[in-house]
Order: C-alpha cells, then structure tokens, then sequence
C-alpha cells in the first residue's frame, strides 16, 4: 500500500516534470510575442486580416485559391524540379532519412483527387491524412492551422482546378523511431497550436494581416526560427536564424546589426518583391524560390503589411554574425586578403566575370557581393550553397541565375572559393574545410 | 523599346526588349558578329565587350541597364592604343588557331593593358582566367601580353 | 614576313557558282550575296586547286576546311611552293561541295579530320602546284621560242636563263590556259624549297583579331530569322504534348516548329528564341532509353570485353609469350566525351520550293549537301552549301546533323533562319567520344616486354562513318596506335570487340582511337617500368631498338625536360611515346599534386618528328593546343548519363581548363626528310598518358581510368 503511494507520488511528480518539460520545450506560440489580447475570427472589429486583397474579392475561389497557394508557396516543396508543378516527389534530406513531398494535382489514385473537404481541412489545418496517419511536420501544419477554413478551401478549389499528374512520390527512407507515423500523434499533440487565426486587438489591421501572412501562409518561422530538440520552433528565439535544408536562413528580427533593424521599409518591400535589395544581396536558395514563387505574386498591401508585423518582432541578436557588412572591396585582384590561393583561383576562373574583383558587379546588381549577408556570414553556408547548386531566379523580368558547380569542382576547391570569397568581400572569412563542403551537399533538398 | 547607344564611338539606335543582353542586339540586331555567343552563362568570355573601358560579358547583360554608358567592340578596339597593341602582338606571335574565342581574348587582354601597362603572370591570371579557349592558346596569350605590354618586336 | 589577303584583289578574283569565300561574307543584314560568277572564266584554271588572272592574282582552292588547325596556311604553302607563285598575292577560296573534286584521298569523302589533311594532300597539291608551273612554263617557252628547259620559275614569273627576259603569271594565264597538262611531271626536291619548312605567317588570322573573320554561327541574311531548338533530353525519345502559350506571349517570338523529336521557336533574334523555348512546356514520350544510366552502360562494357575478340594483330607466339617470365595485367577505362567546340552548332538555311541554301561551317561539305538534300526532300543539286571558317571542329561537325535539324526547321519557315544551338543543347546533344575499356595482360622477362596482348572494347566509329573502312568486324580507328605501338615486343597480340554503347550517339573527337590506345599502352609501359625496377624512359629506350625515329625524339625529349633531375616531393616527371598520326612524338610532363590531390600542371615538352614540317610553327601551335586540349580532358573531362539523358550542361559543370592553369609548353620540331605525318591531333593523344605517369611518378597512384579522380590523390588515401 505505501509502495503503491509512494509510486503514486513519483508518478505525479514525473508526469509535472514532464509537463515542464514539455512546458519549457514547447515554449510560446509564434505570436506570443505580441502580448496583446485575442479575440475570435469573428469578433474582431477591424479589417478582416484573413482572405485575399480587395482587388480579388469578387474572385472566384479557383483565383482566391491561386493567390494564396502561392502566399503559402504549396508549389516549391510539392514538386521536384524538372517535373510537373504539384506532381510531389521533391526529397527533403533530414539528419534522420529523406522524406519525399507528395502529389498534390487531382489525381485520384497518385494525387488528392479523393479528397472530401474535410479530408483537406484535416491535412492541412491538423497534419492528418485521409487515412488518419499523421503526417511528418515537414508538412508545416502547425503554421497553417491558422488558415480559416474558407481560405483552406480556396486552396483546394485552385488544386482541384489544376490538371491530375499520375506521379507517385518515393518512399520515405526515415530511419527508426522516426519511421513510427504514429509517434508524430504525440508530437502534434504538444507542438501543433490547432487554433484558427486569431486577431490581437492591440494591433493594426495592418499588423493583424501581415501576421496572418507571415504566420498562416508564408510559414516564414519553419525557416527563420530555430529548432528545438524535439524538432519545434523555438518561439524564443523568434525568427533569429536557422539552418534549414543546408541553407542559412538569416536572422529576420528586428535586432539592428543582425537582424532586419538597419533594413529601411524600402529595402523590405524590394527584398520582398523581387528577392533583392540594392547593397544588401540577393535572395538565393530556399529563399530565392520563396521570391519567386510566392512573395513576388503577392499585392503590394500584403508586402507592406508582412514589413510591419516584421518590424514589430522583438530583437534577437545572432552572436555569429558579425556587427557590420564590409564595404566594397578593392578593385584589383593584388589587393585584400590573398591567404587562400585556390580559393582565387577557382574565383579568377568561374566568379569574377559577374562578380567582379569589388564586388560589385558590371553585370547585374543582382550579382553584386558588397553588402550581401551571405558573404558576411564567418560560416559561409550560404556562399558554398549557391557555389554547389547555383541559383535560378525567375524575378525581376531580367533576373541573373548561376550556374552550379557542384558537379565539376571539388570539394576542396568549393571550401577555399567560399573562404576566399567571404574574407574578400565580408567582414571575417570562413574556415570551410572539404569536408564541411561534403555535407553540405548532403543536406539539400532534390 | 527604343534604345540608343554609342557602339565604338557611333551613336545606334534599336529596338529591342530591356531584358535582352547586349550580344543578341550586336550580332542579331546590328549585324555586329565580330562578338561571340560562347555559353550564354559569363563562363567562356567570348562575347566580352567593353563598357567604359571595362571587360564585361555581353551575353549577360541586359541592354536595358545600359543608357548612357559607351560600348566599345571587337571591331572598334583596335582604335584604342592598348587594342591596336594587343592585335598587334597577337598577329606576330601568331596566337590564334580557330580564333571564335579571340574576339574576347583580345578584348580581355586590351582591359587588362589599358588598366595594367606592365601586367606580370598574376594580373595575367587575374585578368584572362574567366576566358576559354579551347583550341588551348593560352601559352601563346600569355607571351604575347607581355610582348604587346614591353612593346617588343618579334 | 606579312602577307596580306586583299579584300579587294580577292573580290574582283571572282567567286565560283556555289563558292563563298570564307573570309567575306557579308558582315551587315541588307547585303545579300548575289550569285557569284564563274571563277574559271577568264582565268587560268589548271585544276582543281589554282586559278590565276591575268592581274597576276592567285586563287587557291581549299580543299580542307580551316578550323584553327592553320591549314588553309599549310595548304597553300604546298601549293604556292610547287607553283612557284608570289605568295603576297595569293588569296583563298573554300571549296565547293564536290567529292569529285575534293574528296579526301585517305577517305574517298570530301572531309577534314583525323590529322589527314598534309598528309593526304601532299602528293596531289605538290602535282597539281607543279603541273601548273609546267604549263605556264610551257607557255612563256613558246612565246619566247624556246625550250622548256632553259626557263625557270620563280615568284611569280617564268624567266628565259639565257636572255634573261620575264613573263609574269598574270601575262601568261591565257596562254597557259591552252597548254595541255603534264602526263608526268616532277615535284621539287626538298632542298629546293623556298615556302615550305618556313614558319609564315597564317593567312586567316588578320581577320581574327578585329572580328571580321566570319564563321558559319555569323552568316546574316536579309529578312532572317533566329531559331533555336529543343531536342528531346532523353536519346532517342519523341515530342509528346506542346503548350507553347506562354511562349507566344513573348515579344519577337514568331513562330514554333514542332518536329518529332524537336521542337524550335523562331523568332526575330535569339533571345526571343531562347526566351521562347524557355517558356513552352513540352511533355517528352521519352521512350526506353530512359531506363539507361552511366552504370548500365559501364556494365555492358565491362562484360563485352571478356568475349572473344577480332584479332587485329598477332606477331610470335602470344601464349608462349605471356607464359614467359611475371605476368602482369590491368584494365582502363576512358569515359564518354563532348566536343564543345567554342562556336555552338549552327546553321542558316533558306529552303525555297524548288532550292535549298546553306551557311554553315562543316568539316564534310558534301555529306551535308546530300543530307541536306534528303531532309529538304530536294535533289542534291538543288542544294547551295557555303562553308564558312570553323570555332572549332574538333570532330563534332564531321556530323551532318545540326545542318540536318535546321533544314527540317527551315522547311516550316518563310524566308531564311539561322538555327543557333544553346551551349546546353550543344553539350547535351553532341555525338560522343565513345566510352573504351581496354585490358592489356604482358610479360616482363630481363627487364623487358616479352608478351604483350592487348584488348580494346568500344563502339565503331567507322563501320557507321565509313562503312567500307570497317573490314572483318575491325575498326581501323579503334585500333589505331596499339597494333602500331613502337616498342619491339616479341609476342604481340591485339584483338578489338566491337562494343556500341546503349541509347548514347558516338562520334569522332579530337584524338580519335590514338586517345584510347595511347593511354592504355603508355601507362601500363610505366607500371611494367616499375615492376622492372628500372626507369620509364630507359625502360623504353631498351625496346627501340629498330625504331630509330622513336629512340631519337624520345632521347630529346628527355634532355630537353632534363629527365631524372630531383623533384620537390609530390612532383613528377612522366613521359609518354606515341606513334599515331604518322608522326613519331615523345612528351614529357611535369606535374605536382598537392597533399588535397588537386594537381598543378607545371612543364611540358614534346619533342615532334613529323616527316617535313611545313609550317614548324604551325605544327608547334598545333601541339601546344593539343596538349591543353587534352590535359582539359583528363583533368575534368567526362559526359555521365542519368535516365537516357546527359548530366552536364555548360561549361560550369562541363569544365575547361583556364591560363591559370596552363603549364609551361615547349615543342621541339625535329628536321626531318620523311614524308608529312599528322599533327593537330597528336598533342591530344600525348597529354593524358604523360601526365598520368607524372602523377604515377609524384604520388605512386597508377590511375587507370580518366578523367583523373583527384581524391584518390590526396595524401592517406589508397588508390
């Protein structure tokens, strides 16, 4: 009977440990931040932040769909390049296996072609499949719980429009326990807020959209803020940087050396729009696709109330990350930091000709390095990554890609141009070795 | 969209998209095929040019970027003192064999004298590196660099 | 000395029906070249390759096409040298689509390729320069009524000895033109030559350094328009669905062409071609080859190498030879190549009902008039082929096909259209070097080659290109430098096993069978070196017995790159001997591989016994190209196949090598009196074996398969 007590009493000590356990792993809700009181959907006064803009709001649900499937960039994950849009397939390379996006066109067999509203509802706003297995939070379902129903719906109207692809995706390869479709009930469970948009009252309208924007559909956290052991976003440290499929996605907080701060609205709006900002870089990568397919099509009002809510998140510095950009580099090549030979060889070679020995580009500036984040990060991710994938940019009309050199460069030489280039053009250059290069390719999406 | 630019000296007008990259209005819209279409990517540098004196590769560069701001071309640099040197010493050492990349090659190396009057192997390297050949001249480019720089006589 | 073609001599020269002299095409739209007149008329035309007026202007008729390899130059030194003419006033003309007239000797087809042009030509440009000389001779000599004999001919002009009195060759055109040719006549005696064995001055270059030189890719029409097209990306596959809506949109865009297995947008220049064919969403039937991977294709090569071969040569007793003192065997493997010539592939076509007209530039003049003829669905008459200065050959554009897609394109088009291949299009359509294993079992006995039995596995190259050349199942090319390989070897032994590679196009590239061959014997001749315990170069020397030409380039070379001098660490000296091409070549180069295994290409030598050197620098020129060309191949080169379709695209994941990494050259012509051997593909053939054993001598690594795997070089890691 005591012993019984006496489990008893562990047992509810273990159990409140664990609730501050999952308490302190859990952490805030992505808006916690603003501190000011919510109210239902339907109670709220002001402008409804939900929907599409005023100029769509006559439209059908196919083009209210279309709108915001692109505000939710469905279409970059659900479809493996070089095939079709929607099609799936595309592989996400987790520490733990691949996971593979899948078929989204109407095909009833391959694709969601049987799927019932609600079937939709529950994928979408819950994580749950039609069969009722969970889905894995690469899927990112705790962002668009937020959606209203309508919207969701409007999505899958758009989806319903669009021509079936048979295409079935490849299995999965997770490795145990990550293979136990069941365990993410837990997982979602704790981590998953399953709560519609919900306005604070404190807040613009304004605001109150660019949150719904950024939190509901753009998902901008499942990048920008960091992981924590459980594999959830660490509201603390909101938007304070990740790294995310082998990219560094930067700090978009409102921290003035490190985060967005020092940006003016102007270079919000532009580096929103077209995935670029004069003397601040350009958009690649992950993001850049985040540009093209999805920010780029919203309405100037949607860019301008995302540049609010941006503002309004509190600062986090990135220690990482050095205080300033460097300034422009000089103009012959015998001048700044000649440490790395190979590393300038390989840029004498295959960089400089839009680069430039400044920085700045004669080309495009687009391609101009002065200024650029990435050449400023002492990790150089993102430099290694554009040098390994290279970067297809659809916008502006006359936008610059790079070829990728991956295939035909060594490791070796990779780590050194990115080392040369960050010391050249940054203000503290990186220490790749080969081998930082080699898993780096191992973490990109295909 | 109407477009005029001075091409080695000469004020043209054209028509063509903002987008489109100066080496598709020189050879399709102005006949000027002195200029090479190589790889389209800023790799081989066979469409370099000069914009205000600096090598640039048309093949990307958007037309629509450059009002104001003088071209000169394989078929006017031998006009400039650093060109006609270049030509010159590219003709005595007899560097060329097929030649398609020379246009850019000689463009490149005018750049680099015009800026570098006494260029050794790293301004050189710096300067030629972004431009292919692949019929494998550049021994031949290299000495006659330095030929034209000292303007010694073969 | 200069020489200088004048524009204005050659344009009132004439241009023959049908010829287009490559140095003047029109250079600005608006200029349509008219149809030229006849370039015999009123002109001495003693043959096929010379026409002189009565100005004195000499016309050389060019019956190899000039692709950086400085043949027109060579051609008309052998011409000029034989005809006594004023080499200041000749100019040139590409010739004509004629096979008659301007085939190949060595291949019955009118072609330029496999370093075959001196040597082919030597013979009949020596007699048709000299029995020219002889009738203008003649001619002087009856109107001066005298004898033959004592006239002599010089720059020019035909002197009498005796009375010292001169007659120009312009003076004389007409009245040679009534001479009857010589049945027999004499070719000088090389001692006597004046041109040739002189470094002169290529006569296409001036034109090359301020862009007026004109190659096929710049041919301008009035009215043109710019095409470019899509093929399917798997081999073999066909054109499914197009939805070419958006592509309409695009501002110049004019017109798509969908063929079946192509599809093109024409529009009013490039960009909105290239804009275009960017927009259309094409569903491909990709059809089986889609299945077909690197890996596949490696496996069926590596099983058809084990099946019994066609011997193509057996010499002593192999089997007794290679039972013979220690065995020893290897495999190498060569991989898939693209050409990536520096001009993309491309051509102008205007198909009318009842013509056909071409600007290209071709290494096969009249295989690309018949298949022309063919797509046009014209006869071959009908078709007008101007060729025009090669960027760039390379063996890609001994091909008809980029001529062939353009016709099928222009068939659909209104007016003229100039087809440009995008660098991807170029690169992920070429027809390929073939992929090659070879297995090489010899035997070491007294420090020296007992047995040697060697096996090349590889597509045909010639049983499709030349299918009269493929005799018995062996192809010539194939085999080319391994039945001739230089070394005295007792029992020797070559077999060939036709091996085609699925789904993949194979063609001939820069360096032909040699490159296959070259590599696999000079490499495993340093490994047996070793075995022997004895030092390439002296390994060698020991087997050259009888082969004084080899033994003595090969002596050169060694002095000339002071072999055996002490090396830093990781440094290394490899030699490679080669007898392709007809030529005897020693080359020698020094490579340093750092700890990383990234490898710096620090000094070559070549030393050349070519037979008469026309032009040394020329034949310098060509090696030093040819090294570069094919350090580029070993360092970086290789095409990999992913689902029937090519991986690489450009010259970013397709690399070349940069001036940043060119070694040191130096190539030592040797005075020869033997007979022109070939020489633009020789340095090809030279570069990988020699560096390989560079790289054998620096890090012990014994490579056998290329491109070069730089991880396996880096220091710790085993081979």
């Amino acid at each position: 009977m005591r012993m019984l007590r006496i489990l008893a009493g562990l047992a509810v000590i273990a159990l409140i440990a664990a609730g501050i356990a999952v308490w302190i792993i859990r952490g805030p809700g992505p808006l916690a931040f603003a501190g000011g009181p919510m109210v239902a959907l339907a109670d709220f006064r002001g402008a409804n932040p939900t929907g599409v803009p005023a100029s769509l709001a006559k439209a059908s649900a196919v083009e209210r769909g279309e709108y915001l499937a692109a505000a939710a960039d469905c279409m970059v994950c659900h479809t493996k390049p070089g095939e079709k849009e929607y099609a799936g397939g595309l592989g996400f390379k987790l520490p733990f296996g691949t996971l593979y996006s899948t078929n989204i066109t109407p095909d009833k067999e391959t694709g969601i072609g049987n799927y019932s509203d609600q079937d939709f509802l529950n994928a979408v706003q819950h994580g749950r499949r039609r069969d009722g297995a969970m889905l894995y939070p690469a899927m990112p379902y705790t962002s668009y719980t937020y959606l209203t129903d309508e919207d969701t719906l409007a999505i899958k109207a758009y989806l319903f429009s669009l021509p079936p692809v048979r295409a079935s995706a490849p299995e999965n390869t997770l490795g145990f326990p990550f293979n136990q479709r069941w365990a993410m009930w837990f997982w979602s469970t704790v981590f998953s807020p399953n709560t519609r948009y919900m306005p604070d009252t404190s807040k613009s309208p304004e605001w109150n959209r660019g949150a719904y924007l950024v939190e509901a559909l753009a998902h901008c956290g499942e990048c920008h803020t960091p992981r924590n052991i459980a594999f959830a976003l660490d509201n603390r440290k909101k938007f304070a940087g990740a790294i995310t499929a082998g990219w560094r996605a930067f700090n978009i907080s409102s921290d003035k050396a490190t985060g967005l701060g020092g940006w003016s609205d102007d270079d919000l709006i532009s580096y929103l729009s077209i995935g670029h900002a004069k003397d601040r870089g350009t958009a690649s990568g992950p993001m850049g696709e985040a540009v093209d397919h999805s920010l780029s099509k919203l309405a100037p009002e949607d860019i301008k109330a995302i540049v609010v809510f941006l503002r309004s998140v509190p600062a986090v510095a990135s220690p990482d990350l050095p205080a300033t950009t460097a300034p422009a580099a000089p103009a012959s090549h015998r001048e700044g930091p000649t440490a790395d030979a190979r590393g300038k060889i390989v840029f004498q070679q295959a960089c400089v000709s839009c680069h430039g020995w400044s920085g700045a580009s004669l080309v495009s500036s687009m391609a101009t390095l002065t200024g650029s984040w990435a050449v400023n990060d002492p990790g150089a991710t993102n430099v290694a990554q554009i040098v390994i994938s290279g970067t297809k940019r659809h916008v502006p009309e006359d936008a610059l890609s790079m070829p990728a050199f991956g295939a035909s460069y060594s490791d070796e030489e990779i780590a050194a141009v990115a080392n040369y280039v960050t010391a050249r053009f940054g203000s503290k250059g990186s220490k790749l070795t080969a081998r930082d290069i080699a898993e780096l390719r191992k973490q990109t999406a295909q | 969209m109407a477009t005029t630019l001075t091409i080695n000296g000469e004020a043209k007008s054209f028509d063509a998209p903002a987008d489109m990259p100066l080496l598709w209005v020189l050879r399709d819209v102005l006949g000027m095929t002195g200029t090479k279409f190589g790889c389209g990517i800023a790799q081989c540098g066979a469409c370099t040019v000069h914009i205000d004196g600096q090598p640039v590769r048309s093949c990307v560069l958007p037309v629509g970027s450059l009002s104001g701001r003088s071209v000169t071309t394989i078929e006017g640099i031998g006009a400039t003192p650093a060109g006609a040197k270049v030509q010159k010493a590219w003709l005595d050492l007899e560097v060329i064999q097929c030649g398609y990349c020379q246009s850019g090659q000689v463009m490149s190396a005018a750049a680099l004298l015009a800026a570098t009057p006494n260029p050794d192997d790293s301004d050189i390297d710096a300067a030629m590196s972004g431009n292919i050949c692949r019929c494998g001249t550049y021994v031949r480019i290299r000495a006659a660099i330095k030929q034209a720089a000292s303007g010694r006589q073969s | 000395m200069t020489i200088d073609i004048s524009r204005r001599a050659v344009l009132t020269g004439g241009l023959a029906t049908g010829f287009l002299l490559a140095f003047h095409m029109p250079l600005r739209a608006g200029n349509e070249p008219v149809q030229p007149p006849d370039v015999t008329e009123g002109k001495f035309a003693p043959n096929a390759f010379i026409r002189i007026d009565p100005a004195g202007n000499t016309i050389l008729i060019m019956p190899q096409v000039e692709m950086g390899q400085g043949i027109y130059t060579s051609i008309a030194m052998i011409l000029a040298e034989e005809l006594d003419a004023d080499f200041s006033r000749v100019s040139l003309l590409a010739a004509p689509a004629n096979e008659k007239l301007y085939a190949n000797p060595d291949f019955g087809v009118q072609a330029t390729g496999g370093s075959t042009s001196v040597r082919a030509f030597w013979k009949p440009l020596r007699t048709a320069g000299a029995s020219a000389r002889a009738m203008l001779v003649q001619a002087a000599a009856e109107q001066w009524q005298v004898e033959p004999a004592s006239c002599t001919a010089s720059n020019g002009e035909v002197m009498h000895q005796g009375s010292g009195r001169k007659l120009s060759y312009g003076a004389l055109a007409l009245a040679a033109s009534s001479q009857t040719p010589p049945k027999d006549v004499a070719v000088k005696d090389p001692k006597d030559f004046v041109l040739i064995g002189k470094s002169l001055k290529r006569l296409d270059t001036p034109e090359k350094v301020n862009g007026k030189a004109v190659y096929g890719i710049d041919a301008m029409l009035p009215g043109m328009k710019f095409a470019t097209l899509a093929q399917c990306p798997v081999f073999g596959g066909k054109v499914g669905r197009v939805d070419d809506s958006a592509a309409k949109k695009i501002p110049g865009v004019r017109q798509i062409v969908v063929l079946d297995d192509t599809v093109a947008v024409v529009g009013d220049h490039m960009w909105a071609a290239k804009k275009g064919l960017e927009a259309l969403k094409i569903d491909w039937n990709e059809g089986p080859n889609a299945k077909i991977g690197s890996a596949e294709i490696w496996a069926d090569l590596r099983a058809a190498i084990e099946k019994d071969g066609v011997v193509a040569k057996s010499e002593g007793d192999i089997a007794k030879g290679l039972a013979t003192g220690d065995k020893f065997e290897a495999s190498f493997e060569l991989p898939f190549l693209a050409h990536a010539t520096m001009e993309p592939l491309s051509a102008t076509v205007h198909v009318k009902p009842d013509s056909c007209e071409i600007w290209t530039g071709t290494q096969i003049m009249a295989r690309v008039q018949s298949e022309a003829a063919k797509a046009a669905g014209l006869p071959v008459e009908k078709v007008v082929v101007n060729n025009h200065l090669l960027g760039g050959g390379f063996g890609r554009k001994l091909e008809p096909d980029m001529v062939v897609a353009a016709v099928r394109i222009a068939k659909q088009v209104d007016g003229p259209v100039k087809v440009v291949w995008t660098r991807e299009e170029d690169i992920q359509h070429d027809i390929y070097r073939p992929v090659y294993r070879d297995t090489i079992a010899a035997s070491l006995s007294g420090g020296k080659v007992v047995g040697w039995k060697y096996k090349i596995a590889g597509a045909a190259i010639l049983a499709r290109w030349l299918p009269p050349a493929f005799q018995k199942g062996i192809d010539i090319d194939a085999v080319d430098s391994a039945v001739d390989a230089p070394y005295d070897i007792p029992n020797f032994h070559v077999e060939y096993v036709r091996a085609e590679p699925p789904a993949v196009p194979t063609g001939f590239w820069r360096g032909v069978g040699p490159n296959n061959n070259v590599f696999a014997t000079e490499c495993f001749m340093d490994e047996l070196a070793r075995k022997a315990g004895k030092d390439p170069v002296e390994f060698r020397r020991s087997m050259l017995a009888t082969k004084p030409r080899f033994l003595s380039v090969l002596n050169l070379a060694a002095e000339k790159a002071n072999w055996g001098q002490k090396l830093p660490p990781r440094v290394g000296q490899g030699v490679c001997l080669q007898p392709s091409f007809a030529s005897c070549i020693a080359t020698v180069v020094e490579a340093e591989v750092d700890e990383h295994g990234e490898i710096k290409l620090r000094r070559a030598v070549s030393v050349v016994d070519t037979g008469i050197a026309v032009n040394p620098d020329t034949i310098m020129a060509q090696i030093e190209g040819g090294l570069i060309f094919g350090f580029t191949a070993a360092l970086y080169g290789e095409i990999t196949i992913d689902k029937g379709r090519v991986r690489q695209s450009n010259f970013n994941d397709y690399r070349m090598l940069r001036i940043d990494q060119a070694p040191k050259i130096e190539v030592h012509v040797v005075k020869s009196g033997e007979a022109p051997g070939g020489i633009g593909e020789a340095g090809v053939t030279a570069s990988a074996p020699a560096l390989r054993n560079a790289i054998y001598s620096a890090t012990g690594v014994a490579l056998r398969r290329l491109p070069i795997d730089r991880s396996l070089l880096a220091v710790g890691r085993k081979a």
